[in-house]
């Protein structure tokens, strides 16, 4: 049987090899030419703990974890009891025999994990001994693994082939005793390589690198999962000639040094979740009123309060959307997938700087972590803006007129007073009416300079329409596909743009009978936020700490499109 | 800056410590200009919000940039406006409740970075603005708006706890005597390290400590201030804690520590061991 797409889950106690078997595995696959992904959750602990990894594996580029899993590695019994039920019909267990005995469950078999990698002389390669099993499962070529090997592990030391041979009898051991099992699931389709250049990354690190291809001068972070992976990044790499990066006391220390640094003329940024976001509420109304340029990342996780750390959830949007007291709206994007953590970082950047003000970039745990192949982004095509600085002498007036002006850098002539009171043309207090109004009109104009119509729209046409948001977008578009394929009558729309919304977007949005949100939040978040803006939208919601999978999505849409238009009252 | 502008309409009390800080730091800045010849607007002023922030608007003369933002966080703006461009000089000014309240917090990791700042805190020992709560300083069993039967708790001694914190400069000053306080905050700023000038500002309205400060003989009153006699050692970091122990209110530098680096100096020296590599090059560590 020819299969096109291959999910293994390894499941067992961190800190057991869950997270490198998993990532081994995909950057095998990706060497050859396969698409890869994987999805990890981690136990909110420092060793042990119940934790798994699932990587899919693919012909096609990969759009969401997979639903099905073809294979479940369990290196414990805790493993098996809990993840045996999402194994497909006809999917197999292979269970760590040197950890476990298992009996009773004829779509498994046991591999000594432990005992063959010693045979090899070299413990540490007991990952490959599972590689190589799943290899025959699948009829992958050994030598694509022997490829991966060899590019791992040639380094130039003395004893390179050594562990080289360990590694690779490590295969051979696990292939020959999965072949003596009896077992087989098919043969995974020849890759095609594809003809970009590619990298495979986490969605954080994607961020960092877009940051830096926007030019990035200044990083201060607090450590909180699942952002700390940016603040240690950004440690190691923002370094050289007027770049600063620093693990400040609080969140309330990021957000203000951040202020300090924008208004000192750099493009700074820092990171966060949630907890940290709501800390930063008041800085960011500050960015706004004294008008500095400035990016938040949220890498959100389940809340509220301490919530659930190391799980993905779409519930921080209302936050970012109001993210502070007063009369405050700020630039939000979020992004959905690796790639776009790049660019929406790059995006993100030049939004502060081409309205001075604060910029909101929403991410999440699920993108976070995930390593994904993608097309490697090409910098020249990164055009990285700079913000309207004034040049002229003193006696200016920055915050002067209705709309944007240019911004003084201390250190030359126009010395004003960055105010987060109500101010007048100087930035000195004030509490005229006129001021106040003037001051307000002046934030909320600036806004339009980022009205840009970027969105995606297919079958733009159909009454019906799904609009996800961030990183629900892949499961979305998988069962998009799906349904389109069972000749569903559903259209699709697409932006990381989510405030401002690129205006004809909107404007589409509101001819149609139904939009409908897949969002990971109890409330209905977005589907709030477009119904408030006239766009008769509906949310399906999810609150499990996991991504959507794209089987219930396909059945709620299947639903939904159903029973409308004749249940449906419009709004 | 608001000198001559009609809608700015914040008046500090007639008698206010305050305008003596003002004075002093105006007397600073320009020293500082005539000494370097860089141009005022190399100065940044972070203020806090109170009756002591409002200072940035009312400085006279030639102006520095303001930074005037959101109540306690004055110490990391600084930092932030620092590590940006470690060329600027970096003033703080902030009053007890923001620095010692709200804002304590930040003295801690600042003076362990050893951030290279010059913090000036007036200290009146009340919140004026509010109309008269009790701060931090405020004496332990006064009747203030907010304690209408006393004081609960212990008032909080500002220089010895900067001294524990790790500040590596620390002076006491009067706001009544601007020229001698002008040269506490001159050598704060060229101090290379997180540098306190903590400052008796007197609040006429809601806690008058001029008698206090200065004493009254016809009524008996010694003063409580005093200069620092020549002897003491500021290097001596117990001369310096028998200094703030005693009672009384020193005038002058209380402790100095130059052999500390500054945050800056260990950013550089640390930063360097980094190999510094493109955006593309980056990205080759994840190509396959």
């Amino acid at each position: 049987m020819q299969m096109r797409d291959f999910v293994v889950r390894f499941a067992g106690e961190g800190g057991q090899g869950v997270v490198t078997s998993a990532e081994g595995l995909a950057q095998a696959s990706t060497q050859v030419g396969y698409h890869a992904l994987t999805y990890a959750t981690f136990p909110s602990q420092i060793l042990g703990g119940p934790t798994w990894t699932q990587a899919r594996i693919s012909v096609d580029p990969i759009l969401s974890a997979g639903d099905d899993v073809d294979v479940l590695v369990a290196f414990n019994r805790e493993a098996y009891d809990t993840h045996r039920e999402d194994v497909r019909e006809g999917g197999l267990v292979i269970y760590n025999s040197n950890d476990f005995d298992l009996e009773g469950d004829d779509r498994s078999y046991g591999l000594p994990v432990d005992e063959l990698a010693r045979s090899t002389g070299n413990n540490r390669a007991a990952n490959m001994v599972i590689m190589g099993a799943l290899a025959h499962l699948v009829n992958m070529p050994q030598a694509y693994l022997e490829q991966f090997v060899e590019a791992r592990f040639r380094r130039g030391r003395a004893n390179d082939d050594e562990i080289i041979d360990s590694n690779n009898l490590a295969l051979k051991l696990g292939r020959d005793e999965s072949a003596s099992s009896g077992f087989s699931l098919g043969d995974l389709t020849p890759p095609a390589m594809p003809e970009y250049p590619q990298i495979m990354l986490k969605g954080n690190e994607a961020i960092c690198l877009g940051a830096l291809a926007a030019g990035l001068d200044f990083y201060v972070g607090y450590p909180i999962s699942p952002a700390t992976t940016i603040l240690v990044f950004m440690e190691r790499n923002l370094v050289g000639e007027g770049k600063f990066a620093y693990q400040v006391s609080s969140e309330i220390e990021s957000i203000t040094t951040i202020l300090g640094a924008g208004y000192a003329g750099k493009k700074a940024m820092t990171a966060t979740a949630g907890p940290g976001f709501s800390l930063m509420s008041e800085g960011l109304g500050l960015g706004w009123m004294a008008e500095i340029p400035l990016v938040v990342v949220d890498v959100q996780r389940g809340g509220p309060a301490t919530g659930l750390p190391t799980k993905t959830e779409q519930s921080d949007l209302l936050a970012c959307m109001y993210p502070a007291h007063g009369d405050v709206k700020l630039p939000v994007i979020a992004v959905g997938t690796v790639e776009e953590c790049f660019f929406g970082a790059v995006k993100a950047l030049n939004w502060a700087e081409r309205y001075q003000g604060p910029v909101i970039l929403m991410t999440e745990m699920a993108l976070a972590e995930r390593v994904q192949n993608i097309h490697r982004p090409d910098l020249s095509k990164v055009q990285p803006e700079r913000r309207l600085v004034y040049d002229g002498s003193n006696g200016y007036n920055r915050y002067q007129g209705y709309e944007l002006s240019p911004m003084p850098l201390p250190g030359s002539p126009g010395a004003y007073v960055a105010n987060g009171s109500e101010h007048d043309e100087m930035g000195d207090t004030t509490h005229l009416p006129s001021r106040h109004i003037q001051m307000t009109e002046r934030r909320f104009s600036k806004l339009k300079l980022l009205e840009e119509n970027e969105y995606e729209a297919d079958n733009a046409d159909e009454a019906v329409v799904m609009m996800p948001w961030g990183g629900s977008k892949g499961p979305a578009l998988e069962a998009y596909n799906q349904l389109r394929e069972q000749n569903v009558p559903v259209g699709w729309y697409y932006t990381m743009l989510l405030s401002p919304l690129p205006p004809a977007l909107l404007e589409e949005l509101k001819q149609k009978e139904l939009v409908i949100v897949p969002e990971l939040n109890y409330q209905g978040q977005f589907s709030g936020i477009l119904r408030s803006q006239g766009v008769n939208a509906v949310s399906i919601t999810q609150y499990t700490g996991l991504p959507f999978k794209v089987r219930d999505l396909v059945e709620r849409i299947t639903e939904m499109t159903n029973s409308h238009p004749k249940e449906m009252v419009r709004a | 800056m608001s000198k001559k502008n009609p809608e700015y309409d914040f008046k500090w009390c007639p008698g206010c410590g305050d305008f003596g800080v003002r004075r002093a730091i105006e007397f600073a800045m320009i020293n500082r200009l005539e000494e370097t010849g860089l141009p005022m607007e190399n100065n940044v002023v972070v203020a806090g919000i109170g009756c002591s922030g409002n200072l940035v608007h009312l400085l006279e003369g030639q102006q520095p940039y303001g930074f005037h933002g959101i109540h306690g966080r004055t110490l990391p703006v600084a930092m932030g406006v620092k590590m940006a461009r470690p060329e600027l000089n970096v003033l703080v000014v902030a009053g007890d409740g923001d620095f010692l309240s709200i804002g304590g917090e930040h003295i801690g990791p600042q003076a362990a970075r050893n951030l290279n700042i010059c913090a000036v805190v007036m200290d009146n020992g009340v919140y004026g603005l509010t109309k008269g709560q009790s701060s931090p300083t405020t004496q332990l069993g006064t009747v203030t708006s907010s304690t209408p039967y006393g004081k609960i708790e212990a008032e909080a001694d500002p220089l010895e706890l900067y001294l524990t914190l790790g500040a590596t400069f620390i002076a006491s000053g009067f706001s009544g005597q601007p020229r001698e306080l002008a040269k506490l905050i001159n050598q704060g700023m060229d101090h290379e390290g997180f540098a306190m000038v903590h400052v008796q500002s007197p609040c006429t309205t809601y806690n008058d400590t001029y008698e206090l400060m200065k004493g009254n003989a016809r009524k008996g009153i010694e003063p409580l201030m005093y200069d620092i006699p020549e002897e003491h050692d500021a290097s001596d970091k117990g001369a310096a804690y028998n200094l703030v122990q005693q009672r009384g209110m020193p005038v002058g530098i209380i402790y100095k520590d130059e052999t500390r680096p500054s945050l800056q100096q260990r950013v550089d020296e640390i930063k360097a061991k980094a190999p510094r590599r493109s955006v593309e090059e980056l990205m080759d560590s994840f190509a396959f």
